[in-house]
């Protein structure tokens, strides 16, 4: 599993370069981005994860999961949908003149779930999020 | 079936509970509420006494001194103010007087502290079933509504592009909120739209914003603030990538967030976005005719002024 680091700069990537003629096979990585992201947050509680989907979208199983026991976690619920939205409207239009913007608005989305669950692991205590190590940690990354 | 008409006589007059926030940081946010009752026509009688709701730092600590703090803030409106409708227009203290509520009314320990606490206080007990907890968007919403707007802001508000940002706290979790999701007419708590539903009243052309109900970071402001920052220029971002020229708000924790985090963002990162923030009441004040200064807008971090004189709303 990548870093939730390495996720959000891949999401960034995406944001800042994805094509309209690739707007599909963008908004496909930005959902499976979205899952990662949902998974370390599982892996992390010492679960694993579903392969199982929920209104056709593994995400939202996931987050389904994910909030099992920590009702705070459905702060980035309605995220996810979102990003589920964005991926439905780029998925089944794909060429409709909003495509560009929609899918900078499907990685604006994603970054924001890839943030908050950084966020909540961090204040959690869980996995390599550890408070007090992150600040470290992100100084080697940037040194390495 | 609940009487339109009764219940909107019934909130004409509602004890007000602002909070720490709106005595400091979110003054702005207070000074436009009391601004635009007054303008309407409505009644906020201040609750004698108030104390702190018990925000996150007492709910992290000890969740059922929490329950008891806000408990008092009911049990004074009800004993001292004598109104048995509470106003909150902050999240934090609306959410947390609404989980108090369902606290006592479903768990007997939360009783029981209470009850301990309120009677080592000298005050008291506050039961549930006594008060109601309203936001202020409920206010407006229940009291003027929509034709009520409508009819005396002639569409004030035209021409301005809003994204109406909720934050995390107004509709979470689900289970305290028993009169959303009620169907037409009521709040909902996956897409809330109280607000849009107000300014669009006034004239406002509302902007499709995904993370209206996202997290704003406030959380981490002290902890790790590049977090609470990319969170903020997230928001940000994505409510100018839909054209919204300011982003309405209707919680003072996320208001001075974005306000102070889009100022960082362009800091610590190098990205400078231009959407203001303002407050839904300052929003509506404008609509009504009412000076900024008497809105508190000059108080707001967020320099908007000059941008709302270009758009005639001054």
């Amino acid at each position: 599993m990548r870093s939730i680091a390495a996720i959000e700069s891949r999401i960034e990537q995406i944001e800042e370069t994805s094509a309209p003629d690739a707007a599909t096979e963008a908004a496909v990585e930005l959902v499976r981005l979205g899952e990662e992201v949902l998974e370390h947050w599982i892996v992390a509680r010492g679960e694993t994860p579903t392969q199982e989907e929920k209104e056709g979208f593994r995400l939202l199983a996931l987050h389904r999961q994910g909030a099992k026991g920590d009702p705070s976690f459905n702060a980035c619920r309605e995220t996810c949908r979102e990003l589920a939205y964005h991926y439905n409207l780029v998925t089944l239009e794909p060429d409709h003149p909003d495509t560009a913007k929609r899918i900078r608005l499907a990685a604006l989305v994603a970054k924001h779930l890839a943030l908050f669950v950084g966020g909540k692991m961090q204040v959690a205590g869980l996995g390599e999020f550890c408070c007090a190590a992150k600040p470290v940690r992100t100084n080697d990354i940037l040194g390495a | 079936m609940v009487d339109v008409t009764e219940r909107a006589k019934q909130l004409r007059e509602v004890a007000y509970y602002p909070g720490c926030a709106l005595e400091g940081s979110g003054n702005g946010y207070d000074v436009s509420t009391r601004a635009i009752a007054h303008n309407l026509g409505l009644k906020l009688r201040d609750v004698k006494d108030w104390n702190c709701c018990g925000a996150m730092e007492v709910k992290n600590i000890d969740p059922k001194i929490q329950t008891y703090l806000s408990s008092r803030v009911l049990s004074q409106a009800v004993n001292a103010t004598r109104n048995n409708v509470v106003m909150a227009p902050c999240n934090g203290c609306y959410h947390n007087l609404k989980k108090a509520e369902y606290d006592l009314a479903n768990d007997q320990n939360s009783r029981d502290v209470v009850e301990k606490i309120s009677a080592k206080a000298g005050h008291k007990t506050y039961e549930a079933g006594q008060a109601e907890t309203i936001h202020a968007l409920d206010w407006i919403k229940e009291t003027i509504g929509e034709e009520g707007l409508r009819e005396r802001t002639k569409g004030k508000l035209a021409g301005l592009k809003i994204a109406n940002y909720y934050g995390c706290m107004y509709v979470r979790p689900r289970h305290i909120f028993p009169e959303k999701d009620q169907g037409p007419g009521s709040e909902s708590t996956s897409k809330p739209h109280f607000m849009d539903d107000l300014l669009a009243a006034a004239g406002a052309e509302n902007v499709e914003f995904p993370l209206k109900t996202a997290c704003c970071g406030g959380a981490h402001t002290l902890s790790d603030s590049d977090m609470s920052t990319k969170l903020v220029l997230n928001i940000l971002q994505a409510a100018e990538a839909n054209g919204a020229e300011v982003i309405a708000t209707e919680c003072p924790t996320c208001h001075s967030g974005l306000e102070m985090h889009q100022i960082r963002a362009e800091k610590r990162f190098g990205k400078k976005t231009n959407v203001r923030i303002l407050y839904f009441t300052q929003l509506l004040g404008l609509a009504l005719g009412i000076g900024p200064r008497k809105l508190g807008i000059h108080t707001n971090i967020s320099e908007s002024i000059p941008f709302l004189v270009e758009k005639g709303l001054t």
